[in-house]
């Protein structure tokens, strides 16, 4: 039984990393109707922008928190400089800019940091404790505690802000919104910044164990379209519980059932059995239109 | 001076032209009624007066030229567009909803101020604050759309055909507030309908668009007399 629930506590873990991811997918795909398939490369990106900090002599958390700060800008300059000069095409159009971004990112991470293999450092130590008789490791709870804050960050900005109800009106309603004096262009900017801040969180806090390479998010990034498709591709909530439950789902699977290297196997195992029973994901709305 | 005049608008989707020359003016304080058949331009009026279609031609609001605004500017100078379709935010709450309409003054504070003057009109909006407005019944959604569009405190109001689909009850009450919100604070407004009978009652001056032009305008009462017009649009 202890072993099973430290199983479950690791899947946690992993699984916040892929719930923040899940969720900037959901964000984006909110505020433009796509899959952003370069978040996984602007996470990398972006924790190869924490690494060089961290390797110029700033700590750790100073160094987290400019991260954030940069990956805000760079989501913004991203949906200003390329998404938003095709944000009335066709959505393949748009999704053909995002898969372009991932394959230049990818190019120019590894053209700028190269593309040897780095450690990078987690700011929690490497050790154990005991809760009530289960031990669990202290980089689990620390990944599962940040990714818990970022999020409910991010739920309190969205919940109780002007910007923040103006940014999801944006979302369900762009026409509406301008129509009452909301300068829709930039809500969905912020969105995008937003996105690329819980993909720095994700991929800082994958990087400790996955370790840090041009194409490290790749397979975070499938987990993470998993977990946004079970739990709904356009339900934040969905995108957490989903995140969660993948985490869990494939541990468990991968402990007890499979052999840990069919892993991501299952996860696409999930991701199509959705598909094909509850498109709509577990908190998902179910598209209908009108013929 | 009117508070709004367009001289010769010309608007276009794509290549098809769908206003060919309007012109028409609302006076400070005046209900004006839009009427005409379907795909006449009414909307595209409006549209092109709240900067959400491409147009030429001479347009002005409280004597500046607004002829190459952006609709949130537009919302901002004091011009609060209903659209056809109401225009709500499906999955927010009827409050939320409601907070919208203080978003071009500040939100906060525009909200705290006006919400009270605006939920006398209408005050099961308060009991249902916390209800998915893509929940509510039609009437209900052109209500809480009419409320939210008041909570800016508009100079000029534009109302898309806010009796489509709805009970004749629901539309008289609608028309009333409305009336009665142009008598208290003078506020302005256009109003888009097919129904002309219900539009020609409140309103003071009427145009009736057909293809894209203006085809007649006078006085309410003018058109109700006028034989074209009692014909085609009012059936008598």
């Amino acid at each position: 039984m202890a072993e099973f629930l430290q199983q479950v506590v690791g899947g946690l873990a992993a699984g916040s990393i892929y719930a923040s991811l899940a969720l900037a997918l959901v964000l984006i795909y909110r505020a433009t109707d796509v899959i952003n398939f370069a978040q996984g490369e602007m996470a990398t990106f972006t924790t190869f922008v924490a690494w060089s900090l961290m390797n110029r002599g700033v700590d750790y958390w100073p160094a987290f928190a400019l991260t954030l700060a940069i990956a805000f800008a760079f989501g913004v300059g991203v949906q200003r400089a390329l998404i938003r000069p095709v944000e009335n095409k066709p959505e393949i159009v748009v999704v053909i800019v995002t898969i372009g971004l991932l394959i230049a990112l990818n190019g120019l991470t590894g053209w700028i940091w190269g593309a040897e293999v780095k450690s990078f450092e987690s700011p929690f130590p490497n050790t154990t404790r005991e809760i009530g008789g289960v031990t669990i490791s202290t980089r689990d709870l620390g990944t599962l505690g940040i990714c818990f804050v970022t999020v409910a960050v991010l739920w309190a900005f969205f919940r109780f802000t002007t910007v923040g109800l103006a940014l999801r009106s944006s979302a369900v309603n762009p026409n509406a919104a301008r129509l009452l004096g909301v300068r829709v262009t930039w809500m969905l900017a912020l969105g995008w910044g937003f996105a690329a801040v819980l993909g720095a969180v994700a991929g800082m806090m994958a990087a400790p164990s996955v370790f840090l390479d041009p194409s490290m998010m790749l397979v975070v990034l499938i987990y993470a379209f998993a977990a946004a498709v079970l739990g709904g591709i356009d339900s934040p909530i969905g995108a957490v519980v989903g995140g969660l439950l993948l985490g869990v789902i494939v541990d468990l699977l991968g402990a007890y059932v499979v052999s840990p290297e069919l892993r991501l196997p299952t996860a696409l195992l999930v991701l199509l059995v959705v598909l094909i029973i509850r498109p709509q994901g577990l908190f998902g709305h179910v598209a209908v239109r009108r013929v | 001076m009117p508070l709004l005049e367009l001289d010769d608008v010309e608007a276009r989707y794509g290549p098809v032209k769908a206003l060919h020359g309007v012109s028409l003016t609302v006076d400070d304080g005046e209900i004006v009624a839009l009427l005409g058949a379907n795909g006449a331009g009414k909307t595209t009026t409006l549209r092109a007066i709240s900067g959400t279609v491409r147009k030429s031609g001479t347009l002005a609001f409280a004597g500046r030229s607004i002829a190459r605004r952006s609709p949130e500017s537009l919302a901002r100078a004091g011009i609060a567009h209903v659209p056809e379709g109401r225009g709500l935010f499906g999955e927010l709450s009827v409050w939320e909803n409601l907070r919208m309409g203080a978003y071009v003054r500040g939100e906060r504070k525009t909200f705290k101020q006006e919400a009270p003057r605006v939920l006398a009109h209408f005050p099961w909006l308060e009991r249902r604050k916390s209800q998915q407005a893509g929940t509510l019944s039609g009437g209900e959604q052109q209500m809480l759309s009419l409320a939210r569009a008041l909570v800016s405190r508009p100079r000029l109001l534009m109302l898309d055909e806010p009796s489509l689909g709805l009970a004749p009850t629901v539309v008289a009450e609608l028309f009333a507030i409305v009336r009665k919100l142009n008598a208290d604070e003078g506020m302005s407004v256009l109003v888009v309908e097919q129904n002309a009978n219900v539009a020609l009652d409140s309103s003071a001056r009427a145009y009736v668009l057909e293809t894209g032009k203006v085809a007649v305008s006078g006085t309410s009462d003018e058109l109700r007399r006028h034989e074209g017009v009692r014909k085609s649009y009012l059936g008598y």
